[in-house]
């Protein structure tokens, strides 16, 4: 799959290009990362069943401690229960895994090719990766929305399943800040990225980064059922934009006011994670060259 | 009695294919489809003890298949095989005991370990005791000549180090079959020279039967008494290597150089003429016209500067029997 | 013995990267370890769930995990199965070796890094012991080795119909992470706690409840709020042991199909 623009030398003056012709090479490495995405069947099914598992118990666990009553919680059962199954269907949108394509490049020494494109290579890797994390959530995501909101209703278990949004204005806001938690989470897997170009291996970051990820993404335990105490830290931090904010707006525990303070704080980590990761990505390109291949 | 038999073997496999692209990739995710491959098409021969056997064909003839129902890995649909009194696949354990198998560019060894404790672990694997293992182990290491790398781990090996260390791991039990597959693969021209070398003497000195695969006809020129070529998972043919040549391509060339520039010739019993600059190749046929005749025709009327007889390479003697039976890549 | 040559071996192999070895164990422990967070995190707020305390779901939680973490040593090969062996081809040489095959996958590589998630059991059984939930009496702790040993034995099944799985399809074998690590995820808790059908699920087909949630409830000395009789806490570790020779029967039809079909 070459990125570089038709007829063009590496180290020459770039032609000037149509707009869309300049988007050709980012569409298309979204597009192929999107479709080698979907081989994998049996892999996508069980995927789904992992999910649907993992939502179940930790829907039940849940349910278990409230039985206690709602009162001890900012957010009610149901609305906890919406926000866990969301947090499986929007599992793999996380940049909890390091980017395998960049890995694996980085392995072969395939990298330094990201270094001789013609095309910006923050761009380009920002692309493929987002293609990488889209492709792989939007099946599970799809499958699992499926049975969590309309599955469970018509087996009698409505008390189980994955809620409405709050309102009209709790779904568009939700709809915003997930396309913003895309983004967002692209951002801190080029961070990752970095990181994986400059060590030379995927291993630090595969020890590190997972846990942090989970946890202060919201994935492993709403962030409001944190202790009170951390409730500030844990929404200003940048990973709550990952998936705690969506949330947070599709079950309307924010909303009004509030909620585009929160669509702008997560706005504000997108452009400064993005800033940090093309300074960080370009470094550690630059590194590659001195080291040779 | 023969020491390997095989008789009308035949394997067959289930595939299962997909389209490409995108479409092909959705439509994939709902169904499947499956190919039929019929891999090995009765093939049949016998190996007698002590015997150096070369196996050669296309890639996707079947030879990888053969090796693997050999060695008991793999159970055929149909047919007969026995190793000694063994069927292989009814009885692995007792059979495997008795065989050893080096595959090309990859190691049994423990990579990060040193080639020893290597050999130290495939000794209580195999239940060598020790007075036999130490005494293999000097044996082999002198023959291979792999004394220096002893204590290194198989990482940081060269490639024809870890073949070496390669054929002396599946010779450390004694075993009375050795399976070669691809060994020479990626070696440089010594290694090559060596590995050969090697491989002839623990053939004539141990009496070990070995049955190579390879695409190396060096390989085979060099070690193979006799041939057996596979194509479409069949035999295509069984002979002595020194027939091989006669039996498929038997012609010959006639190289001259000329004084001054080769003069166009005519002459009988010449099937192709060629130029190069100075030089003519003549093609033809020993049978029917002599070599003598023909440098006796030609030097009796042009002022010739040197000349030689060629036989073909051997890889266009085999490159022109897979075409001869549309044995190309499968 | 051949087994302990093979850990050895594979010790050995992962001493030579001690940098890498420790960045895996620490990735396994804080992999393992943010489950202790939210444990943490939902008793401070609530106080109890349906009557157990924290030290109480302590002990569950720490003895399926080190049931776990031991069955993960001793399983790598059926593990990688399909991706390491077979699809190199490493798995047609095991083959090729007069040994037998479990062995072979069994020592195949006892990873270190599972220490981790043992680790992060250690922490949490500490809890259980600070908060007095038990009387570790010299009984009490031969009985626990004993829960021990049974859930490593299921747990160490249930890898080997992952590895039996691998042999046919080498795509996807999440399915089985379902019930390996959505098994300890499940089994971290009180059984009682669940929806009927799941607990019927973990008791009746794939056993975990009998491995982890009756061993502890003998161990807490509580009775079964399901109703239960006492004795059975004491047996069911042997299930683990009788899912294990199932998963053994299973294995060997699979290894069988391998060698007729090929890879």
């Amino acid at each position: 799959m070459s990125a570089a623009a038709p007829g063009s030398v590496p180290g020459a003056v770039a032609p000037r290009l149509a707009f869309g012709e300049r988007l050709r090479p980012f569409r298309a490495a979204f597009e192929s990362r999107f479709s080698s995405m979907l081989q994998y069947r049996s892999a996508a099914l069980a995927g789904f069943a992992t999910q649907c598992w993992w939502g179940g118990i930790k829907v039940m666990i849940l349910a278990a401690f409230f039985r206690g009553g709602d009162a001890a919680a900012p957010l009610s059962l149901a609305d906890a229960v919406t926000y866990i199954w969301l947090t499986q269907a929007l599992f793999a949108l996380l940049p909890w895994l390091a980017d395998s394509e960049v890995a694996l490049n980085v392995r072969t020494g395939a990298i330094v090719y990201d270094r001789l494109r013609p095309v910006d290579a923050y761009a380009l890797l920002f692309a493929r990766g987002l293609g990488w994390l889209v492709a792989r959530t939007l099946p599970r995501a799809a499958l699992l929305v499926s049975v969590a909101a309309l599955g469970l209703p018509l087996l009698g278990a409505q008390r189980w399943a994955l809620g409405a949004p709050h309102g009209a204005a709790g779904g568009v806001c939700f709809a915003v800040s997930l396309g913003l938690a895309a983004l967002l989470s692209t951002a801190v897997l080029m961070l990752s990225s970095a990181a994986v170009i400059a060590l030379g291996t995927d291993r630090g970051v595969v020890a590190l980064v997972p846990s942090i990820v989970l946890v202060f993404s919201g994935n492993l335990l709403p962030l409001s059922l944190f202790p009170d105490s951390l409730a500030a830290l844990l929404l200003l931090q940048p990973f709550a934009g990952l998936l705690d904010i969506p949330l947070r707006l599709y079950t309307g525990q924010v909303s009004g006011a509030p909620a585009v303070a929160v669509l702008g704080l997560q706005l504000a980590w997108l452009v400064l994670l993005v800033a940090l990761g093309r300074r960080a990505v370009a470094r550690a390109l630059e590194r590659l060259e001195v080291h040779g291949g | 009695m023969a020491h390997v038999v095989v008789r009308d073997l035949v394997k067959t496999y289930r595939v299962s294919e997909r389209d490409p692209g995108l479409i092909g990739a959705v439509r994939g995710l709902l169904s499947r489809r499956y190919r039929e491959v019929r891999a090995l098409d009765g093939v049949s021969f016998e190996l007698a003890r002590g015997e150096l056997l070369g196996l050669i064909g296309p890639n996707g003839a079947g030879k990888s298949t053969t090796i693997k129902i050999l060695s008991g890995i793999l159970r055929p649909t149909a047919g007969v095989v026995t190793v000694g009194d063994i069927v292989p696949y009814a009885e692995r354990t007792r059979h495997v005991a008795r065989l050893g198998v080096v595959f090309g560019q990859r190691t049994q060894l423990w990579w990060d370990l040193p080639v020893l404790d290597g050999f130290e672990l495939l000794r209580e694997i195999y239940r060598v005791d020790r007075a036999r293992f130490t005494r293999n182990l000097d044996e082999l290491t002198a023959v291979l000549r792999i004394e220096g790398i002893l204590h290194q781990p198989v990482r940081l090996l060269s490639l024809g180090q870890r073949m070496r260390a390669e054929i002396a791991a599946a010779m450390l039990h004694e075993p009375e079959l050795l399976f070669l597959d691809e060994p020479s693969i990626g070696l440089d021209a010594p290694s090559k020279l060596a590995l050969r070398d090697v491989v002839k003497r623990l053939n004539r000195e141990r009496g070990v039967t070995v049955l190579l695969t390879t695409h190396d006809m060096q390989d085979i020129e060099a070690l193979a008494e006799r041939v057996i070529v596979i194509g479409h998972g069949r035999v295509l043919l069984d002979s002595p290597f020194l027939a091989l040549r006669d039996t498929v391509l038997r012609e010959r060339r006639l190289v001259i150089d000329f004084a001054e520039a080769a003069p166009a010739l005519e002459l009988e019993g010449v099937t192709a003429v060629a130029r190069d600059g100075a030089s003519l190749v003549l093609t033809f046929d020993p049978a029917r016209t002599s070599a003598a005749s023909l440098i006796a025709r030609v030097s009796a009327e042009h002022s010739v500067l040197d000349l030689r007889v060629e036989r073909p390479a051997i890889e266009e003697v085999i490159s022109h029997f897979y075409d001869l039976h549309g044995a190309v890549e499968a | 013995m051949l087994f302990l040559k093979y850990v050895v071996a594979s010790l050995r192999s992962q001493a030579q990267y001690p940098g890498s070895a420790a960045l895996l164990m620490l990735g396994n422990f804080l992999g393992t370890g943010v489950e202790i967070v939210a444990l943490l995190a939902l008793f401070h707020r609530f106080g109890d769930v349906r009557g157990w305390r924290l030290g109480e779901v302590a002990l569950f939680y720490g003895l399926v995990n080190v049931q776990f973490a031991l069955a993960e040593l001793l399983s790598r090969g059926f593990d990688v199965l399909g991706t390491e062996l077979i699809r190199t081809g490493s798995f047609d040489r095991l083959l090729l070796r007069p040994r037998s095959l479990l062995l072979q996958l069994c020592a195949y590589e006892v990873r270190l890094s599972r220490l981790g998630r043992m680790t992060q059991a250690a922490l949490v059984l500490w809890l259980c012991i600070d908060s007095a939930a038990v009387r570790w009496s010299a009984a009490n702790v031969l009985f626990f080795l004993w829960a021990v040993a049974g859930g490593v034995a299921l747990f160490v099944g249930l890898l080997v119909l992952q590895g039996t799985l691998a042999i046919f399809t080498v795509e996807s074998l999440e399915l089985m992470n379902v019930l390996t690590y959505g098994g300890v995820q499940a089994a971290q808790f009180p059984l009682s706690i669940y929806h009927g059908g799941l607990r019927r699920f973990l008791t009746f087909v794939v056993p975990l409840g009998l491995i982890t949630y009756y061993p502890a409830l003998t161990l807490l000395g509580k009775r079964d709020p399901l109703g239960a009789p006492e004795w059975i806490g004491l047996a069911s570790p042997a299930c683990g042991f009788l899912f294990l020779g199932l998963a053994l029967l299973v294995w060997r039809w699979g290894v069988g199909r391998y060698v007729s079909t090929g890879s």
